[in-house]
């Protein structure tokens, strides 16, 4: 056993989910069960190896290739309208134009 | 069981041209079929009949003027509910956005529509197209159109059963590990994910932002090719979307195929295959051979990694892309005392468990103390996945491969072992790590009539190479060999 209740109660506090206590067991025993399986992972030598980190497409050497551009075509940073205030807070649950609301964060 | 699709592009476009019937017309057909099948299938979440009969009536007035007809002139498509489409609901398939009305449309959609494409609907799909069954949708499951008791695969299923059952002509899903080739294999026809970077992500929500991809489902290749030179090329609200040039690919799909190196890679062959499936699969490749193609053997040594890998990838991804639904700025809201509790009760009531444990496994694999031994070790795992594609394309133009390890499976079969689920994208994922194209097309069926698929994969941008082998393998009879 991996992962236990512990392991479980922080996680889903870092991931802010207010589980019920008996999907802690069950999630328990199924991360148990998906990280023994992607323990395979430790069998690889990858200590020559670099991590992929972008997804632009490169050769076998590592080069990019020559049928795309190594780095991404970026817009010009200039402003431009963008009047979509209205059609955004129309979605929020809880909006008092131009803010979202939420509850009270910060005590007097 | 379902008829067999009649609608293609080009028949439309001929019934419209010969004024055999009208778009409005086509598009209330389609409509009445929808109603009939629908409730069996579950493979609509919503429809959107004003704008259809908008867009129908614009190409019918066009058509009336004596204008030229753009490519999809009223013909009837279906989007998968993970791609925004302004004042359509879109959920994802998730109760967490069960209010949520995008304000603007996705690049993928705009491209349809601007070409006479009619939207009818959004389809059903995995809870933020995490799943392999359709099983994890908070709006139940799809069916199999070809086998009402066994799913259409996932997560793109209702996008693939529409096509599969007539009830849209084409349509758009999106593929993360499988999600668009996995459920064409189950539900029997041709279906295309595209190089990483070829069709723009503008507009469809992100599970796991470095392997997302937006692609077609058809009933045959011209169709396929079709919907993928119009979605497909640079748009500037994408930064990830390539400045690569669309080549025509209807235009080039009869181009000869033989003496095409075809790679066949026994890493796809070993255990776990279902016997059925292997032996549709052999003879289809067997069926490129006699057309002219040279099979090479390959070997893909990291093919046996690709699931561990993308697990712990894609929800590293996801558990960060995710962290959006606060339920402060749309969708689902679940009211709590402070701040956090309200997020907490949010997302703990707004999320199905599929998405909670991918949430928990991501954060798990990123967190503090094992981040090296999960998420950089799956990172460097992944460049060596990558490495086997390349090595291979040194060698062939293609690589041929079953699409899925079984037919489609039974409802209710694999719910209770998320692992065993997982192994359903075990030939799929690869190319999603790789980042290069693959197809799904029909490769005949099971005994059963289990629909089976045969996966084309190529190098980064060569779908006109895919194309063409799926064009020939189509017309010599190959997806029902």
């Amino acid at each position: 056993m991996k992962i236990s209740r512990e392991d479980v109660l922080r996680v889903a506090q870092l991931a802010h989910l207010d589980l019920a206590p008996e999907e802690v067991e069950t999630y328990r025993g199924q991360l148990d069960e998906i990280l023994a399986y992607v323990g395979k992972l430790q069998e690889i030598d990858v200590s020559n190896v670099e991590p992929m980190t972008q997804m632009q497409p490169r050769s076998a050497d590592g080069a990019a290739t020559a049928d795309a551009k190594a780095e991404p075509e970026l817009r010009d940073d200039v402003v431009v309208p963008c009047n979509v205030a209205d059609a955004v807070l129309a979605e929020a649950p809880d909006a008092a134009k131009p803010f979202f609301r939420v509850p009270k964060v910060i005590e007097r | 069981m379902s008829a067999a699709p009649t609608w293609t592009i080009a028949s439309v476009r001929d019934a419209l041209a010969s004024k055999k019937t009208s778009a409005r017309e086509l598009t209330k057909d389609f409509y009445a079929q929808i109603e009939r099948r629908n409730p069996e299938l579950n493979a609509f979440l919503a429809l959107c009949p004003e704008r259809a009969y908008a867009q129908a009536d614009r190409v019918d007035a066009a058509l009336g003027k004596g204008h030229p007809l753009p490519p999809l002139a009223g013909v009837p498509v279906a989007i998968k509910d993970v791609i925004s489409t302004q004042g359509v609901r879109t959920t994802c398939g998730s109760k967490i956005l069960e209010t949520y009305t995008p304000p603007y449309d996705a690049t993928a959609i705009e491209r349809l529509e601007k070409t006479g494409a009619v939207i009818l609907g959004k389809t059903n799909c995995d809870e933020f197209a995490m799943g392999s069954s359709n099983e994890n949708s908070a709006y139940g499951p799809v069916r199999n159109p070809a086998a009402l008791d066994r799913v259409p695969g996932g997560s793109s299923g209702g996008a693939a059963a529409v096509v599969a059952a007539g009830l849209a002509v084409v349509s758009l899903g999106t593929d993360t590990g499988g999600s668009i080739r996995q459920p064409g294999a189950y539900c029997g026809v041709p279906a295309m994910m595209p190089t990483y970077g070829r069709v723009s992500r503008y507009g469809l929500i992100a599970f796991a932002s470095s392997l997302d991809r937006i692609g077609p489902f058809a009933t045959n290749i011209a169709d396929t090719a079709t919907v993928l030179s119009i979605i497909a090329g640079r748009d500037p609200n994408d930064s990830t979307s390539a400045a690569v040039a669309v080549p025509d690919y209807l235009g080039e799909i009869e181009k000869p195929i033989a003496g095409l190196r075809i790679g066949v890679p026994e890493d796809y062959f070993g255990a776990g295959l279902d016997p059925e499936v292997k032996a549709k699969v052999l003879a289809g490749i067997a069926l490129l051979e006699k057309l002219g193609c040279k099979r090479v053997p390959l070997k893909m040594p990291h093919t046996d990694y690709a699931i561990a890998t993308y697990y712990i990838v894609a929800t590293a991804e996801a558990s960060s892309n995710l962290a959006r639904y606060d339920g402060v700025r749309y969708g689902v809201r679940v009211p709590g005392s402070t701040l956090m509790d309200m997020y907490r009760k949010t997302r703990e009531r707004g999320f199905g468990p599929e998405v909670k444990r991918r949430i928990m496994l991501g954060t798990y694999a990123l967190s503090s103390g094992y981040y090296d031994a999960y998420y950089l070790r799956a990172q460097k795992v992944r460049s060596l996945i990558a490495r086997d594609f390349a090595d291979a394309f040194e060698k062939v133009d293609a690589i041929l491969t079953p699409t899925a390890p079984t037919p489609a499976f039974k409802l209710g079969e694999k719910t209770a072992d998320p692992l065993a689920m997982y192994l359903a994208d075990i030939y799929t994922v690869t190319g999603s790590l790789a980042g290069v194209p693959g197809i799904s097309v029909p490769c005949g069926k099971t005994a059963a009539g289990l629909p089976i698929g045969m996966q084309i994969f190529a190098s980064h941008f060569a779908e006109g190479r895919i194309l063409q082998l799926a064009r020939a393998f189509e017309k010599a009879g190959g997806f029902s060999i």
